[in-house]
């Protein structure tokens, strides 16, 4: 299907926009569909990321066409709940790309990383339908880099911004709650629908199920059969954050029955030796698929991301018994409060979740991987590895960027790690 | 039947042939150049003349043009063949490899004589024997000259941990007139501070040892040893770490 006309019409920058969709096809087929013994329900997925910018997108132009208002969100804290509770519609916006980094760099200072880099790049170089679609964006005061890049979209659209505590006392957690509160008025005011308790429950329930949904097939990633691989989980994963949430919650759930009966009948997506890897670290966004892609053709397989773009996405459930609008923005806050971003001092939750994914998910070894100048991941890399050394678990610590000039160096890093692994389970 | 490693790194090939007690036959080194496919058959054809043909015997590649050779059976990264190579020569149970190689430089720590740990730096060419390479032609000496000279230097440094900066500034240093002895010891200075640096955050309670291409240069030795704290080790044959290392793995092959 030809999008050109939709895209022109969103005012974006065509031309250049189709470079970038003529590289999506070899790097997809490179990862993906060169891939062996794939779960068939991947076909969905497949589908999505080969028109990235034209499936969606058109369901948001048609969704706005009905009066529906699109709301960008860049980070887990900014909760789905009240959006969808106004009958808005919450997108992920484009930031996962080299592509995008020259024109962020335009007006970012150079130590900034490649995730705000590149969002910022995508916003001005007209080149992502989801950030030409949204009527409101929504930042959150999260890490240094992040702020100062909102004052400079602010700029150039409509931006509000959650105010996310930097500890998690009490007082924070409170503070936060009423964050959430204003963020709820100020959805009313921009979709002119009335958040309603009813309306709230049925978003807070929506939103469950998705977790849910999401959490089986992570569940099947902790099998040692491997029924599927990491690169094909990150996919799901990175694409949840742009579909529509109960049709995500069904296709996931669709990939998790499959993903169980391969279990059963011990189908794999790994070669025998392959060694578990948890990634943990600075999120993925789409298409950003470097170190998995290094780590599946060097003999690993990644079993968990502990990151935005994983287990902090979906576990840990809202409580669905509040009733009234008070109970519910508690039990937000409550849920929410309890992903462990590098963003809150002090953050030992983390260190918590990483070492029981290496249980659950029975992992040879982890890989701590930081885009170049996140100054937070950069420096926890010290006391995840340390906690890991304690608990007799290898650690790679890595420091990249969205080029591939240092692809060669990382494969060679990888490598030796899954050799050093290697040897250890011959002793 | 002998085991063949071959270590194709970014300034020099190494090459080591063991025999079947693992003992080392032959050892040598010629510079990489611009191709490591023409590299990888030249060292293809010296082994015939010596009659260790790969084909009939075992080859393991390594190094970061180990891909560069196509009669090689296995391919193994640098720092496995490092560290395996530098337990072979040094054969302490539990050290520390510094190896300062020509574009990166690794910290390998070995625990019960296999590899517990490493690191290596992150894209960037200080600290490396690169950055030797490039501020000697500023000077316009060999590396080996440089180092010499620098033990007769002092009272100089460069700040610059960047190459490119480095560069500028050693230009300047020259433009002020200082001494070139003086500028050889902040050169050698600045690699030394830099790889100590990095190596702080592995070194624990065993032996160091330097392997790579400096592993005779004693002003580098002597740097290493001040800065850390603790005797740095080397050997003549540390030059070849990785390519051992590389023969050992190929000798599993047999």
């Amino acid at each position: 299907m030809d999008y050109h006309k939709m895209w022109q019409d969103l005012g974006m920058d065509v031309e250049t926009h189709d470079t970038l969709c003529s590289v999506l096809p070899t790097a997809i087929g490179d990862v993906f569909t060169s891939q062996e013994n794939r779960p068939k329900a991947m076909a969905f997925w497949d589908m999505v990321i080969s028109e990235v910018h034209g499936i969606r997108p058109a369901e948001l132009v048609e969704a706005k066409k009905q009066g529906r208002k699109v709301v960008g969100t860049f980070c887990l804290y900014v909760p789905d709940e009240i959006v969808i509770a106004a009958n808005g519609i919450v997108t992920g916006l484009c930031g996962g790309s080299q592509f995008w980094v020259p024109s962020g760099e335009e007006v970012l200072p150079k130590n900034t990383c490649s995730l705000i880099k590149a969002s910022v790049g995508a916003r001005l170089s007209r080149t992502c339908p989801f950030f030409r679609l949204a009527d409101l964006y929504v930042g959150e005061t999260t890490c240094d880099g992040k702020k100062k890049a909102y004052e400079i979209l602010a700029e150039d659209v409509p931006m509000y911004i959650i105010d996310v505590p930097q500890m998690k006392r009490p007082q924070d957690i409170a503070h936060y709650k009423d964050e959430i509160r204003l963020f709820a008025r100020k959805i009313e005011e921009i979709t002119g629908n009335k958040i309603t308790p009813e309306k709230l429950h049925e978003a807070i329930v929506i939103c469950n199920n998705r977790r849910k949904a999401m959490a089986r097939v992570y569940e099947a990633r902790k099998s040692t059969v491997a029924p599927i691989s990491g690169r094909d989980a990150i996919l799901m994963t990175q694409i949840a954050f742009f579909d529509d949430p109960v049709r995500c919650a069904e296709q996931c759930n669709k990939l998790a029955d499959e993903l169980e009966d391969r279990i059963a009948k011990g189908i794999s997506s790994a070669k025998p030796n392959d060694k578990r890897i948890l990634l943990t670290g600075t999120p993925v966004a789409v298409p950003n698929w470097k170190m998995h892609q290094i780590v599946e053709t060097s003999g690993g397989i990644i079993v968990c991301e502990e990151m935005c773009t994983g287990s902090r996405y979906f576990e840990h459930l809202v409580d669905e018994n509040a009733k009234t609008e008070d109970e519910m923005l508690e039990a937000l806050a409550q849920r929410y409060m309890k992903n462990n971003c590098a963003c809150f001092t002090p953050n030992g939750g983390r260190i918590d979740d990483i070492l029981r994914y290496c249980e659950e998910y029975k992992v040879d070894g982890v890989i701590d991987c930081n885009l170049q100048f996140c100054n937070l991941y950069d420096t926890e890399k010290r006391s995840v590895s340390r906690a890991l050394k304690e608990a007799g678990i290898p650690c790679l610590s890595i420091e990249t960027d969205y080029t591939d000039n240092d692809a060669e160096q990382l494969r060679t890093r990888v490598g030796a790690f899954i050799e050093m692994l290697d040897s250890r389970s011959q002793r | 039947m002998v085991s063949i490693g071959i270590d194709i790194g970014s300034t020099s090939s190494k090459t080591a042939v063991l025999d079947e007690d693992r003992h080392i036959i032959t050892r040598s080194v010629i510079p990489t150049g611009w191709s490591s496919t023409d590299t990888a058959a030249l060292i293809k054809s010296q082994l015939e003349k010596l009659g260790h043909a790969p084909g009939e015997n075992p080859v393991v590649a390594t190094g970061y043009g180990r891909v560069a050779v196509p009669y090689a059976d296995k391919t193994v990264t640098e720092i496995s063949c490092h560290a395996a190579g530098a337990y072979y020569l040094f054969h302490y149970p539990k050290m520390t490899v510094i190896d300062i190689g020509g574009q990166d430089t690794k910290i390998i720590n070995i625990e019960d004589g296999i590899l517990a740990d490493f690191a290596m730096n992150d894209k960037c060419s200080a600290g490396t024997g690169r950055f030797l390479e490039v501020m000697a032609n500023t000077l316009g000496l060999s590396p080996n000259e440089l180092c010499t000279l620098a033990a007769e230097g002092g009272g100089t440094s460069i700040s610059s941990m960047c190459t490119v900066f480095a560069e500028s500034e050693v230009i300047s240093l020259i433009g002020k007139g200082e001494n070139k002895e003086n500028i050889a010891f902040a050169v050698v200075d600045s690699i030394v501070r830099k790889v100590c640096t990095q190596a702080r955050r592995l070194i624990g309670s065993g032996k160091l040892c330097l392997t790579g291409g400096l592993c005779e240069v004693p002003t580098i030795l002597e740097a290493l040893s001040r800065e850390l704290k603790k005797e740095v080790e080397s050997c003549p044959d540390a030059r070849y770490a990785g390519a051992i290392g590389a023969a050992l793995a190929a000798a599993k092959l047999r």
